[in-house]
């Protein structure tokens, strides 16, 4: 099969490739692209840990294709910190609340959260609840999850709280 | 997983996309939003050899008025019912079915029209159709014809979509003012298909009920309208009698398969219920 040539904005950055037109976008990030925070889990759309940001929207990058993203704009986990390593309010949240054990769904949720709270900037818990009901979690039960995303939201509005999770 | 090779086009009318689709025949395949169809592919359950993807027609978008009817663009997305003010202020029922469909990702990009065209007998989308009593825009090379919701569904993956046809727009007659609505479905968890759900529109006159539409999702090899059941409650303000009485008349149209979900007979009983609770729930809300 012919390959066709794509060009997207990934991270701020211009990219251009040839793919094959089955390549999904999570194997186009990971593999052409070596951004492998996004994370392949469950591959059935169904776990949300392959989340990325495409065009102001939460998708599942393994079941987009990499040739439907052409033109479109991306931001995966490693757009989030700054360029000075400083991190994103979301990645502290998930750090000083325990958001994570294993970390596998960690870069999903991240991303699901941060275009939660563009939307939204001061969800309920149960807003945050029903918008990561997407992404699937099997260590934590979400508690430090959902407090993570309070801590980034409460950040983010200048309202932020120093106290950690135990 | 890795879908089988194919060739992907991108058209940019519903015209070339059309002469595309008569061009491949039973080798193209139409993509919308891509939610079902991609996982298909990725199983190799679906092996289309020219991918023909409808994102860059813009004429499948949005979401109109014209005189009394609603026009829905196939290529809108679940988010897109869910947030427009305009769908909800005049036909609810969109939007309480619609935030069950799914996840926030899959609703961020499916579409309408692949919904209610994949003849998916577990997609919540066809029983909201019927019970709205919408229909369904079908263009071919041809030309193009109108066939209602109530008419499209065959049986699993199986509907009236002729070979070389596309759905490209949904059109619902508006409500009346005042109108009872409701959809509810029991699921295990988030993103599940139905256990069983039903969808009602009622409206009321003098406190009773004046006119009743029923759809079930899940509980057949496709979508049903539960014609008797309605019968069941009209002339009725929803007395225990006329309640269990349009319960047991849906119940004797479902045939649902035992599945992950429950066996039939459960998934039966709890159809009853979920048409009981639909009922009670547009009946409070309908004002007339």
């Amino acid at each position: 099969m012919a390959k066709s040539h794509v060009k997207m904005s990934v991270n701020g950055r211009d990219v251009e490739a040839l793919v094959e037109p089955r390549t999904l976008l999570i194997h186009f990030l990971r593999e052409q692209l070596n951004l492998t925070g996004a994370h392949i889990g469950c591959d059935t759309t169904h776990c949300g840990a392959c989340t990325v940001d495409l065009d102001d929207k939460s998708i599942k990058s393994c079941t987009v294709f990499a040739v439907q993203a052409d033109g479109a704009k991306i931001t995966t986990i490693e757009g989030l910190a700054q360029p000075d390593g400083s991190l994103h309010a979301l990645q502290e949240g998930f750090r000083m609340m325990h958001g994570l054990q294993c970390g596998y769904c960690t870069p999903g949720m991240i991303m699901r959260g941060h275009r939660l709270l563009l939307e939204n900037s001061n969800p309920s818990e149960e807003e945050i609840r029903f918008g990561i009901a997407g992404n699937l979690c099997r260590c934590t039960g979400y508690q430090n999850i959902v407090k993570a995303i309070q801590y980034a939201a409460a950040k983010l509005n200048g309202t932020a709280r120093e106290e950690a999770a135990e | 997983m890795i879908p089988g090779p194919f060739s992907y086009h991108r058209p940019k009318t519903i015209h070339e996309a059309a002469s595309l689709l008569a061009q491949h025949g039973d080798e193209g395949r139409v993509l919308a939003g891509g939610q079902s169809l991609i996982p298909m592919m990725k199983l190799r359950l679906a092996m289309p050899e020219h991918l023909i993807d409808l994102a860059a027609i813009r004429d499948l978008k949005g979401i109109e008025r014209s005189d009394n009817t609603l026009v829905i663009g196939a290529m809108t997305t679940q988010a897109e019912l869910i947030g427009s003010k305009a769908l909800t202020d005049m036909a609810p029922l969109v939007r309480e079915a619609s935030l069950h469909v799914a996840d926030p990702q899959v609703r961020y990009i499916g579409t309408l029209g692949g919904n209610v065209a994949n003849g998916d007998p577990g997609n919540d989308m066809p029983a909201v159709m019927m019970c709205l009593d919408a229909s369904y825009k079908l263009v071919s090379q041809d030309g193009t014809r109108t066939i209602k919701a109530r008419d499209f569904y065959e049986g699993t993956y199986a509907t009236a979509l002729r070979p070389g046809e596309i759905l490209t727009a949904i059109e619902i007659p508006l409500p009346p003012a005042g109108h009872g609505y409701a959809y509810e479905k029991l699921k295990r968890k988030i993103g599940d298909y139905a256990t069983a759900a039903a969808g009602v529109m009622l409206t009321t006159r003098g406190g009773k009920i004046a006119t009743c539409a029923i759809t079930l999702s899940n509980l057949a090899d496709k979508a049903l309208l539960a014609v008797d059941a309605a019968a069941d409650v009209v002339g009725t303000s929803l007395e225990k009698p006329a309640l269990d009485a349009a319960a047991k008349a849906a119940r004797a149209i479902m045939s649902p398969t035992s599945d992950t979900r429950g066996s039939a007979e459960y998934r039966t009983f709890v159809g009853g219920v979920m048409v009981q609770r639909a009922l009670q729930s547009a009946f409070a809300r309908a004002k007339g």
